[in-house]
């Protein structure tokens, strides 16, 4: 049974991966598709609402983060994995829920506040200070769970 | 930490002078005219509307004209060259454009008809095109389309709008008009749509086979042509042929104007620059003689102008003070570095009156935080080298552009100082490359960090990062502070500000000693109990003054206790405010740990030549996606620090920009004589 812990432990990794992934992946693509309707009416804000777009990209970013941490906590990148037990596998597991779940679920709902803000851009092209602002409100709940799941990863001991 | 200060001017003077004392105006580009506060019925002003829009027509044929010439003639441009700025014309050149005009608008309008013929041009072959796509059911067909038939025998040709085959033709024709004789049917094409047909019989026969194909759905072709359809395609390709030969004509003669591009963009500006005088002269004040300018410039300015102008035009100058409750525009005057902020500071909004510039403060802040986010040796060196060749190469890069290169090449060099003391370089570049291709088996990092690996003990950057913000809300509170002093609103500084710092002090004196506090810094810390004292005695003093104080500005004492408990609650403001300063860390080690990935990823192919090759691509690519993905991250949250969590304990911002009458152009900047 003791080889289960490991297979909980990289199931961690990839909640962590995927659904964080998953939720940039959504909010770049809301972002992107309001990017492309100003870009058709003025190619010239290029640049301005290609940020605002990449914004919600970083979720997939905190996850990647989170789930490389995670396997080199269970030694999975030098070779040789550590001997988990079945609970400190589940505590990685459960340690890489917080960035996974937040991650998707902000990753949405910021590339739906980056679509508003590439809106202020495409009216107002001087506001785009403020304008960048609404998503990264969003994004501070990401920032908190990674910071949960990093902490929660680095106190296990294995 | 500083606004400039501004006064109120008035010229007078006589009005033959206007033109040239706006043109100087114009040129010195250092007052904003504003006649909105003079309100005297005798004055008026004069209709500029129309010369206006003259002018301003012109400048967008001039534009216009230079996109056809983009269009046809591009010019070689550079992603570099947006960095480059406008380019700087003599005043001579400029001059000689100006003469020019009428030559340069022909050539605009020359080039706006020649793009016009060109849309024609293409409008006719695309029409033509439909035409022999419509001859494509017909080419079969070796007669021409209205032949009728010989001199005993009737043609008729046609389209049956649905697919029959030859057979089910002549069935029709057998069943329904057996009377018919000799009749040839012959199926030209078909495709889904219909099926072209031509049936020959003799002449006195041709009315009733005509009806009697009609009751298949038989009509003659809409497109009727005098030719065979073959001979008609080739006639009608030979027209495109010339049509596009005549394009390419039109297109080489647009080519030809592209030597004119200068003298258009010049025009262009000239046309711009004069609109905007005639805007102000639509603004300026005139009795039967003389005429009134007043507006705002900055103090400093304020003598040589009365000067010159008194003795150049002989106006009458008047300078004075900026009434109190009028909101004077604002220009911002920083040192070196702080002044890199400003366009930090303009994105948020500027000071409104009474408010201090926070820049300074800010800048030094800012430049901190962004070095923390992004803390890896190698990329803040590429950020400070990149930024710095930009400044040195492009002296005449756009104010607001060179600003913000400025900024990121002070926060490159912050990077770096981070970077040294939490060991990145390039990630972990240096162990990678020791092992993989060194056969390195020694103790790793090879480059020890000045501080700590913020990985190994992420613990302890959360606290320091976390005191960071405390000290930088301080900072902004001691702001709200100085701002009260600046007023002389002492009550205002004991009930708002001091108040604060006493409780917060307390709380957090308070909560260091406890276990939570122990559990996280792992350290436990123990003060002597004097300290524990004066904590409870700051944390409870603080909290009653607010209890008290913060609703002063009402006289009903209930609602005014209700307040101030309210105002209490903004403590889990605090303890949110201070959070959000984990983001320091959480980027941190997103830079250097994507950078590691990145590492790792090329180690993967070996330590032969092949992996050489492997690793040196996949570390260009990784790393520069790493390092723009984490500075665009790195610029977005340095913002939002200041913005939301410094700014929202003092700062409110909205002050007017100063917006000077001067020429604003857009392609070049005219050289002025000294």
């Amino acid at each position: 049974m003791s080889e289960l812990g490991i297979v909980y432990a990289l199931l961690g990794a990839a909640v962590a991966v995927f659904l964080a992934g998953a939720g940039s992946a959504i909010g770049v693509g809301i972002a992107g598709q309001a990017a492309a309707g100003v870009v058709t009416e003025d190619p010239n804000k290029f640049a301005k609402v290609l940020i605002m777009q990449l914004l919600p990209g970083t979720q997939g970013i905190y996850g990647l983060l989170v789930g490389f941490i995670t396997l080199s906590k269970i030694g999975l990148l030098g070779g040789g994995a550590a001997a988990v037990d079945p609970k400190t596998g589940l505590l990685i597991l459960a340690a890489c829920l917080p960035i996974g779940i937040v991650g998707l679920i902000s990753g949405k709902y910021q590339g739906m506040t980056s679509a508003a803000s590439i809106g202020i851009v495409a009216k107002k092209e001087e506001q785009f200070g403020k304008a960048m602002l609404f998503p990264a409100m969003v994004e501070t709940y990401a920032i908190l769970a990674l910071l949960i799941s990093i902490l929660a990863v680095s106190a296990i001991q294995v | 930490m500083a606004v400039m200060q501004m006064q109120r001017f008035s010229i007078c003077a006589m009005k033959k002078e206007r033109k040239a004392i706006l043109e100087r105006l114009q040129s010195l580009g250092v007052v904003e005219i504003d006649n909105s506060l003079v309100e005297d019925e005798s004055l008026h002003t004069i209709n500029t509307m129309d010369s206006r829009q003259v002018f301003e027509k012109n400048a967008s044929l001039a534009d216009h004209a230079l996109e056809i010439l983009d269009k046809y003639a591009p010019e070689k441009t550079s992603m570099l060259d947006s960095l480059a700025g406008k380019e700087l014309v003599e005043k001579q050149v400029f001059e000689k454009a100006m003469a020019d005009n009428q030559a340069t608008m022909g050539i605009a309008n020359e080039l706006v008809a020649l793009d016009k013929k060109i849309a024609e041009q293409n409008a006719n072959a695309l029409k033509l095109q439909t035409q022999i796509d419509a001859l494509e059911p017909w080419l079969k067909l070796d007669v021409p389309m209205d032949f009728a038939g010989t001199e005993k025998t009737a043609v008729l040709i046609g389209s049956i709008n649905s697919v029959m085959t030859l057979e089910e033709i002549l069935t029709h024709i057998g069943t329904h008009a057996p009377e018919l004789e000799a009749v040839d049917v012959q199926v030209i094409s078909s495709d889904r749509d219909q099926t072209c047909v031509a049936a020959t019989c003799l002449k006195g026969q041709a009315v009733l086979l005509e009806e009697t194909l009609r009751a298949i759905g038989f009509s003659r072709p809409a497109q009727i042509v005098r030719k065979t359809p073959a001979e008609q395609k080739a006639e009608y390709e030979k027209q495109i042929k010339e049509m596009e030969r005549q394009g390419e004509n039109t297109e080489a003669q647009i080519k030809d104007y592209a030597s004119s591009r200068e003298d258009l963009k010049l025009i262009s500006d000239y046309f711009r620059t004069r609109a905007q005088k005639y805007e102000v002269l639509g603004q300026v004040l005139h009795t039967r003689q003389t005429f009134l300018i007043s507006g705002y410039l900055p103090k400093s300015m304020s003598q040589a102008i009365k000067m010159e102008f008194e003795e150049k035009y002989h106006a009458s100058v008047d300078i004075e003070e900026v009434a109190e409750d009028e909101e004077a525009p604002v220009i911002l005057k920083n040192g070196a570095i702080s002044s890199a902020a400003e366009g930090v500071l303009q994105s948020y909004g500027l000071p409104k009156k009474g408010e201090v510039d926070p820049t300074k403060v800010m800048s030094f802040f800012y430049i901190i935080f962004f070095g923390m986010m992004l803390s890896d040796t190698a990329y803040g060196l590429l950020v400070f080298i990149v930024c710095a060749i930009a400044l040195k190469k492009f002296p005449r890069m756009s104010a607001g552009l060179r600003t913000n290169v400025k900024l990121f090449m002070f926060g490159g060099i912050s990077t770096a100082v981070w970077g040294i003391l939490f060991g990145g370089y390039f990630g972990d570049v240096v162990d990678v490359v020791a092992k993989t291709f060194f056969g390195y088996t020694g103790a790793t990092p090879i480059i020890k960090p000045l501080w700590f690996a913020p990985l190994e003990n992420p613990m302890k950057l959360l606290v320091f990062a976390m005191a960071l913000g405390m000290i930088h809300l301080y900072a902004g509170l001691g702001m709200k502070g100085y701002m009260c002093i600046k007023h002389k609103d002492f009550v205002g500084l004991i009930s708002d500000v001091v108040s604060w710092y006493m409780m917060i002090t307390g709380l957090v004196l308070i909560f260091i000693p406890t276990d939570i506090f122990a559990s996280i810094a792992q350290a436990h810390i123990v003060f002597p109990s004097a300290v524990n004292t004066l904590a409870k005695i700051l944390a409870i003093g603080g909290a009653l003054i607010i209890l008290f104080m913060s609703g002063r500005d009402n006289k009903n004492p209930g609602l005014r206790i209700a307040l101030g408990a309210y105002d209490l609650y903004n403590i889990t403001g605090w303890l949110s405010d201070v959070l959000s300063y984990s983001r320091l860390l959480a980027l941190g080690l997103a830079t250097g740990v994507i950078a590691s990935v990145v590492n790792q990823m090329g180690s993967m192919g070996g330590s032969g030549v092949f992996g050489i090759i492997v690793f040196i691509l996949v570390f260009v690519v990784g790393h520069v996606l790493n390092m723009a993905i984490n500075l665009l991250g790195t610029y977005v949250h340095t913002n939002r620090l200041q913005f939301v969590e410094f700014f929202g304990k003092f700062y409110e911002g909205g002050g007017k920009p100063f917006e000077p009458f001067q020429a604003n152009t857009k392609y070049v900047d005219i050289k002025e004589e000294k």
